[in-house]
């Protein structure tokens, strides 16, 4: 089939299934960007496999019409790693969440990217265990009152950026989930990306979150709370475009000067640089704007691609020539 | 030793078969030159089973009773089926070695010592008091001592290696003096070592000096009064070669794949005693056997799940820890009724428990250590060439009834070893599973009428997209329902899909006669020591018969009438009576258990002497 023929739209990957999230859920934006994205690549309905696991986030297949596999608490990973190496031609995706992917999972999530397997991680962070109905998560901040924690978490939350950095990860971005065409541009990148992609989605939860990301929605502040970052160009922000960061002695710092006169001291973003990517990973507001956009993306092999290679090195080995080798004997 | 035994007029000695224990230092070779060994009897036409018992340390210390390393194996005629219960020649290369195997050599056995390393100290590291040689305490014995560390010094003194090289090579020396006992020819090895040492020539021309120099030296210094014919085994004829449990299943799985036409996906950890097969099928790496080593146990059988679903041939192995680690993904592909074979190299536990040693204790847990009513083939294998059968008929059964099967082995025979027959194994026929249905009649769990598979519909296949996953599904379409009667509906339709696969199973070959006074039944790799055990029974008249199950899960339709005509069943197994309380349950029956749990394989031994007693009551 002539892929570049194929003119489909969001609709032509929706599913049967009716979708059963809370109204206001941040993971419809997800669904539909995800929707999106499939319909604009050259690929067909059946090369795509969305893997999940256990989760708000993970009844995400079931409202696609491609391949889907609703797996078990934080395997997805694993499950993923196990499609896109019997058939590399797919586009396999995972949906996650913060419970799911960094605590019961974190060590499938981990391996996954170390070994660049060709697998995209669309983590949706709503910073709480919501399916279970508001517990902490790995990624819920210290002293949050939740059903688990009663008097405040003790608990030192951790950053899914800097995990995913730390580990080399060879394609690293966080969106938004209002911001949707962010999310068009980081999905349509992390779809192109060879090797592991790790996109942190800040998810809104209505039922328990809602209030973590409210001070993203305003709109008169957002500009001054985030920070855009794109390759080749300096790290500005500000609602009149008035801030830059700079970094002395390893730390960064935020500047202000005139709109329109960006001094040359302002750090000019490359997508390949991890220590400047892992320096970003930690601005927290409100000492420092919260970067979204692709921190990392960088050219490594993937696994399924040094596997391939090996294998066809060995070309093809068959049962009677292992059989048939040094060691036996006839009789007659 | 056999049934002739040893006399010392001749100057050889026909006899049946013979059991050899090789122990010494885990740096001593003993496992290569058991190894080598067993493959030179095969060469030479004897039936033989293998018994490699080695410490799970890493490197205990050297000379001490928890380093020793063991070989045990029987060879001679088509009766050997197990390793031998007292060995007749034990070649003890140390002191430690002595005195951890002495309880269990019978007097009037050889025993052959490397006496250059009988020194004070090592004497004292393995606990004697004084020298077993000088003592008397070895009287009863025909011991040999050969100072193997001087003779090998000696031979190999212009070799240009070091000595500690030049020491290594003490095992071939000592297989050269074996070899010459038993009359068989050192070539096999000598081919092996052009083989093995290619590319290091002095280290292959000390290795063939070695072990011609001990030949030599055998038959030189008449040390031995006589020496021994081991009559050889009667075998279909063929093409064969020795292999271990763990390599069999290994081959069974590449062949699976081969007969299926599809890739084969083996996803592992490092687990002992099952990491062999990994090891196996990482060496054969290639365009249709693709091998991943997987963060974890969990992610072993998660990978392997999700090839599976893509269509490959997807199998993965472990051992007890593992297994219990696999539980909860073991339950997603019984829902998802996606094949899956799974490998159980049973070890002695709870916990990490023996981890070197075998038992039979996971038989319960395979059958039932899942959450929910989790139905799933289950099956044994009896030795270690039946590792292959048992593995390809897994996967047989697996593709054809949609559903994970779990393939019992153990420690004993996936260590241990046997003949295996090549050419039956090159030639299997291909398997043939239904076809998928077409595109517009698709749904994902609409089944195949006789089997109640569903069809197995592989991600990038066009036209047939769907969703499968852990939750509870619809009858048909797969979609998720929660509905009560079509639980009820799906929970039966699991299990009655794995209740199908009893067609399967063939008739109970019963060994002995039809009925009468005492049934043993055996499972897994039990069966060598149970058949060694009602043959030499049979033959003091005692009124028994046995039968071997294959199949746990479900067990085979005529087990129940067999066993009733009957008056007493004898269940053996290294475990506190788990396949017992299977027959219990399922038969409402009262068997008879004997049951070891030592780490170490039941014997003809323990079984015979058990039968026994029964008759004497």
């Amino acid at each position: 089939m002539d892929n570049s023929s194929l003119k489909r739209t969001a609709r032509d990957f929706a599913s049967k299934c009716p979708v059963k999230w809370c109204p206001g859920c941040g993971d419809f934006a997800v669904l539909a960007q995800m929707q999106r994205t499939f319909a604009n690549m050259d690929l067909p309905h059946e090369k795509f496999a969305v893997i999940s696991g256990i989760g708000c986030s993970s009844r995400l297949p079931y409202y696609l019409n491609t391949y889907g596999f609703h797996t078990i608490h934080g395997r997805a990973p694993a499950v993923a790693t196990g499609v896109k190496l019997a058939n590399p031609d797919l586009s396999v995706w995972v949906v996650t969440g913060d419970g799911d992917a960094l605590s019961i999972g974190g060590n499938h999530t981990l391996h996954a990217i170390r070994k660049n397997i060709g697998i995209k991680i669309i983590l949706l962070n709503n910073r709480i265990y919501a399916l279970t109905k508001g517990q902490s998560s790995p990624t819920t901040k210290m002293n949050v009152i939740t059903k688990s924690s009663p008097s405040g978490t003790i608990d030192y939350p951790f950053t899914p950026l800097r995990f995913a950095i730390g580990l080399d990860c060879t394609f690293v971005a966080r969106v938004m989930d209002t911001d949707m065409t962010m999310m068009a541009h980081v999905f349509e990148a992390a779809a192109k990306h060879e090797g592991t992609a790790f996109v942190e989605i800040f998810q809104r939860c209505l039922a328990f979150t809602n209030v973590e990301f409210d001070h993203f929605k305003d709109r008169t502040k957002k500009e001054d709370i985030m920070v855009h970052v794109e390759h080749g160009k300096p790290l500005v922000f500000g609602k009149n475009k008035d801030k830059g960061i700079v970094i002395k002695n390893f730390k960064a710092e935020v500047i202000e000067f005139e709109q329109g006169k960006v001094p040359p001291e302002v750090v000019v973003y490359d997508e390949s640089n991890t220590e400047l990517a892992y320096v970003l990973s930690g601005f927290f507001y409100p000492d420092m704007p919260v970067p979204v956009g692709i921190l990392k993306n960088v050219e490594k092999p993937a696994h399924e691609e040094l596997m391939h290679d090996k294998e066809k090195e060995a070309g093809d080995i068959t049962l009677k020539s292992i059989l048939e080798g040094p060691g036996t004997w006839e009789t007659n | 030793m056999g049934k002739s035994g040893l006399n010392k007029k001749d100057k050889i000695s026909h006899i049946d078969s013979s059991t050899i224990m090789f122990a010494g230092d885990s740096g001593d070779g003993i496992q290569l030159l058991g190894h080598q060994f067993a493959d030179t009897t095969a060469i030479a036409g004897n039936d033989l089973s293998t018994l490699p018992d080695y410490p799970s340390e890493m490197r205990a210390p050297a000379g001490s009773l928890g380093g020793v390393s063991g070989f045990q194996m029987s060879f001679g005629d088509d009766n050997v089926m197990t390793p031998g219960s007292k060995p007749d020649v034990l070649v003890a290369m140390n002191p430690a070695a002595l005195a951890v195997n002495i309880e269990n050599i019978e007097n009037g056995s050889i025993i052959i010592l490397n006496i250059d390393n009988f020194t004070e100290h090592s004497l004292g590291k393995a606990g004697y008091i004084s020298s077993p040689l000088d003592d008397g305490s070895l009287s009863n014995y025909r011991v040999i001592s050969i100072p193997v560390n001087t003779l090998i010094e000696t031979t190999l003194k212009d070799s240009g290696l070091t000595r500690a090289q030049i020491l290594k090579c003490k095992n071939f020396y000592m297989l050269g003096i074996v070899c010459w006992m038993y009359g068989l020819s050192i070539k096999p090895t000598i081919e092996w070592m052009k083989v093995k040492f290619k590319k290091n020539l002095s280290l292959q021309h000390a290795n063939i000096k070695a072990i011609t120099a001990g030949r030599a030296y055998a038959e030189s210094t008449q040390i031995f009064e006589a020496r021994f014919q081991v009559k050889k085994a009667i075998v279909m004829p063929g093409k064969y070669r020795n292999v271990t449990g763990n390599e069999a299943v290994a081959y069974a799985l590449i062949a699976a794949a081969q007969m299926l036409k599809k890739k084969l996906f083996y996803g592992a950890y490092p687990i002992t005693p099952a990491t062999d097969i990994l090891h196996v099928l990482a060496r054969y790496r290639s365009k249709n056997i693709r091998v991943f080593q997987a963060e974890d146990e969990i992610a072993a059988i998660a990978s392997s799940i999700g090839a599976s679903f893509t269509g490959a041939f997807a199998a993965t192995g472990t051992s007890g820890p593992g297994f219990s680690l696999k539980s909860e993904a073991l339950g997603l592909a019984v829902i998802s009724e996606l094949p899956l074979v799974l490998i159980d190299v049973q070890r002695g536990g709870p916990s990490t428990g023996l981890p070197t040693k075998t038992e039979q204790s996971d038989l319960l847990q395979a059958l039932y250590g899942r959450h929910g009513e989790s139905p799933m083939v289950v099956m044994a294998a009896a030795s270690s060439a039946d590792c292959f059968d048992t593995t390809v008929e897994a996967a047989r059964i697996a593709v054809k009834y949609m559903t994970p099967v779990v393939v019992l082995t153990n420690a004993f025979i996936a260590n241990g070893s046997e003949p295996f027959n090549v050419s039956k194994a090159c030639n299997l026929k291909d398997f043939k599973f239904p076809k998928l249905p077409p595109k517009e009649e698709f749904k994902p769990y609409k089944r195949d009428e006789k089997t109640l598979a569903r069809p197995w519909a592989k991600v990038g296949l066009a036209g047939y997209e769907h969703i499968i996953g852990g939750l509870e599904k619809d009858v048909e379409t797969g979609w998720i329902n929660y509905k009560p009667l079509n639980h009820v509906k799906m929970t039966k339709l699991r299990a009655e899909k794995v209740a199908r696969v009893v067609k399967e199973i063939p008739p109970t070959k019963i060994y002995g006669d039809q009925e009468g006074e005492v049934l043993v039944v055996g499972w897994g790799s039990t069966f060598g020591a149970i058949t060694t055990a009602v043959n030499e029974a049979r033959k003091m008249g005692l009124n028994v018969s046995s039968i071997h199950i294959k199949h746990l899960n479900p067990l085979p339709s005529d087990l129940g009438t067999i066993m009733r005509r009957f008056r007493k069943i004898l269940i053996p197994e290294e475990n506190l009576g788990q396949f017992r309380m299977i027959v219990k349950a399922n038969y409402l029956l009262d068997p008879i258990g004997l049951n070891k749990t030592e780490g170490q394989p039941l014997t003809s031994e323990d079984v015979l002497r058990k039968i026994k007693k029964l008759f004497t009551r």
